[in-house]
């Protein structure tokens, strides 16, 4: 931030752009913030000045969230669902890259296809024969259910982002290790994986948020409330108190911030991966 | 890549018995002869290639690939989702689609939303992107928070936006302290206004997405061009015409892409804040809406496959028109590949 002090500004073009800037940043932003600080206000402030702050600050209705058993046990579904979903797309993601992106066989193009195809087809318009196969493989309204179609559908952007990755470590090293004796599983478990991180964090963090945001595939599997996931209890809690607007909102913003969390404390990686994803 | 094969007869010799995990390679016992090497290490090879892209493979298959070629079949018949299906109608649950006007009227607001999320977000990103990419301070901050409402979830969004936009709401209020109280409007159950509303949302969340992916485009395309203009005496107007955006086509087409499977698939946003009935008569309703209203919540299985099917060609024939056309030369490394 600071380190853009050197530069020198284009002259004409320059309060201007702040101003846009900064207009662009209160669009972006201020729903978000109004989410927050309605959390912080009472109903019949909301009902008297619905755009107002607020005055005086409440935190009971944070609180109440906070003390809810529901939050915790949605929101333990949540964590447990992300972090499976997402260590089963990066290690199936990371081995088949390895494959299509340093071996050669005859499938390998077809493979390559295969996984580029799926990136057309988004969860949402399989979502019925999908919540078929997981019925009949007896999976409904279990974590299993989210988790595993989650990872088939986080592959093909892991595979797309991972494969130019793995193909950029120079071959030098790989017959190095060879020379030294290390077979090629070696050198994937040795060199690859380390060598590959970035690429693994980014894919990582990307279906972090993916599965923590993912409303459709809970909605058909998840039938219980003790196996919600959290966008399922904000939907819940919102059709139970929908009366309560700012108990509504406390709810909504602590089920959004460990996913901002997350983004902020990742987001260099965030912006740089897809950076690269658009280098191809 | 025939080069990666080219290794092959140097760890060939190695003993197989135990290639898995861990990968530490015991020390092979002498190769009897160069065929013998040569073989074995096909073997092993291929053992490895199972063993590494096995799982990824067998779980894409399964619950990508599988269930979509089960919806074609189910499509077929008249099935309330429990026990085999028995009762064969052919081709009439898809007839059945294409004449609902109901299924029409999806179909023109998905095209629609389609269509206006290109027209207003791509020139508004370009823009924006361009403007941002100027050297100005705090422009990693500028970076985090615009990319905000891309990572918020859509249910939460969608709850957000629902409160703030009702009648009473937040957005009214604040159009009347700001002296615009004509404005006011009743923005989600209005039919004439509900779905620019829509599409308002939908910029507000996906408009960051698309200006960081432009900047990073921008970001890919050397400075010694535009200075280079420069020198020659091209305007700061003739240099973003003629030298940035012809370079920042791949990135556009990608985005463009993305932005329509994205439309295609719009579902969560709309549900939450219209849910599938009201959606139907606030005209906001989507082909995802139709397929669970349809499908799913009026316990037709066999119908909602079928639905499913027609998203599915639709963006089948979408992502293959648009990859013939415009995308193949960007993600030549991608998808051409695979081919080669």
């Amino acid at each position: 931030m600071s380190a853009t002090t050197a530069d020198k500004p284009q002259r004409w073009g320059n309060p201007f752009a702040y101003f846009v800037a900064l207009l662009f940043i209160g669009v972006c932003v201020m729903p978000v913030l109004y989410i927050v600080l309605g959390g912080f206000r009472t109903n019949s402030q909301i009902s008297t000045s619905p755009a107002g702050l607020p005055q005086p600050w409440v935190v009971a209705n944070y609180l109440n969230v906070l003390k809810s058993v529901t939050f915790w046990g949605e929101f333990a579904n949540s964590v447990v669902v992300a972090l499976a979903s997402t260590i089963g797309t990066v290690v199936l993601g990371l081995m088949v890259s390895f494959v299509l992106a340093r071996y050669d066989f005859k499938l390998k193009g077809a493979m390559y296809s295969l996984f580029a195809a799926g990136l057309m087809f988004p969860m949402v318009i399989a979502i019925t024969p999908l919540y078929i196969v997981v019925k009949d493989l007896g999976l409904v309204d279990n974590l299993l259910g989210v988790i595993i179609p989650q990872i088939a559908f986080g592959l093909p952007t892991t595979v797309i982002i991972l494969v130019p990755f793995l193909r950029a470590i120079p071959k030098e090293i790989e017959e190095a290790a060879s020379i030294d004796g290390t077979s090629r599983l070696g050198f994937f478990f040795r060199m690859v994986i380390p060598l590959s991180r970035p690429g693994v964090v980014t894919v990582g963090i990307l279906g972090f948020i993916g599965s923590w945001n993912n409303y459709v595939l809970p909605l058909y599997i998840l039938n219980s409330q003790a196996n919600f996931t959290l966008p399922l209890g904000v939907q819940a809690f919102s059709s139970q108190y929908s009366v309560d607007t700012a108990k509504v909102l406390a709810f909504t913003s602590l089920a959004m911030l460990p996913a901002m969390g997350f983004f902020a404390a990742f987001q260099k990686k965030i912006v740089g991966g897809l950076t690269g994803a658009v280098k191809g | 890549m025939s080069k990666t094969l080219g290794t092959e007869p140097v760890d060939g010799p190695q003993s197989q018995g135990t290639p898995g995990v861990g990968g530490a390679a015991s020390s092979a016992p002498p190769a009897p002869s160069a065929a013998a090497a040569r073989r074995r290490g096909r073997a092993k090879l291929r053992f490895e290639i199972a063993l590494l892209s096995g799982p990824a493979v067998i779980v894409f298959l399964a619950f990508v690939i599988f269930p979509v070629a089960l919806a074609a079949f189910y499509g077929f018949y008249r099935w309330h989702g429990y026990g085999a299906p028995t009762d064969w109608v052919g081709l009439k649950n898809y007839q059945l689609i294409l004449t609902d006007p109901a299924f029409q009227q999806v179909l023109w607001h998905t095209g629609v939303i389609l269509v206006l999320s290109l027209l207003v977000q791509g020139p508004l990103a370009i823009a924006l992107a361009l403007l941002l990419n100027q050297k100005i301070r705090g422009r990693s901050v500028i970076r985090v928070l615009i990319f905000v409402p891309y990572v918020v979830s859509e249910v939460i969004v969608g709850t957000g936006w629902s409160l703030m936009l009702q009648s009473n709401g937040a957005v009214n209020d604040l159009l009347r302290h700001l002296g615009l109280g004509f404005l006011q409007a009743d923005w989600l159950s209005d039919p004439k206004l509900a779905i620019w509303t829509l599409l308002g949302i939908i910029s507000w969340k996906y408009i960051g997405f698309a200006v960081i992916l432009m900047l990073a485009g921008l970001q890919s395309i050397p400075e010694e061009l535009s200075e280079a203009a420069q020198l020659d005496g091209a305007s700061y107007w003739q240099i973003q015409r003629r030298i940035t955006l012809p370079l920042l086509g791949p990135t556009i087409r990608i985005w463009a892409f993305l932005s329509v499977i994205g439309s295609l698939q719009l579902f969560d946003l709309v549900y939450i804040i219209w849910g599938p009935y009201v959606a139907g008569t606030a005209g906001t309703s989507t082909m995802a809406i139709y397929m669970v209203a349809q499908g799913r919540n009026a316990g037709n299985y066999g119908y909602g496959s079928a639905i499913a099917v027609v998203m599915f060609l639709i963006s089948l024939v979408v992502a293959l028109l648009y990859q013939r056309f415009l995308l193949r030369r960007d993600l030549q490394g991608a998808i051409t590949e695979g081919a080669s």
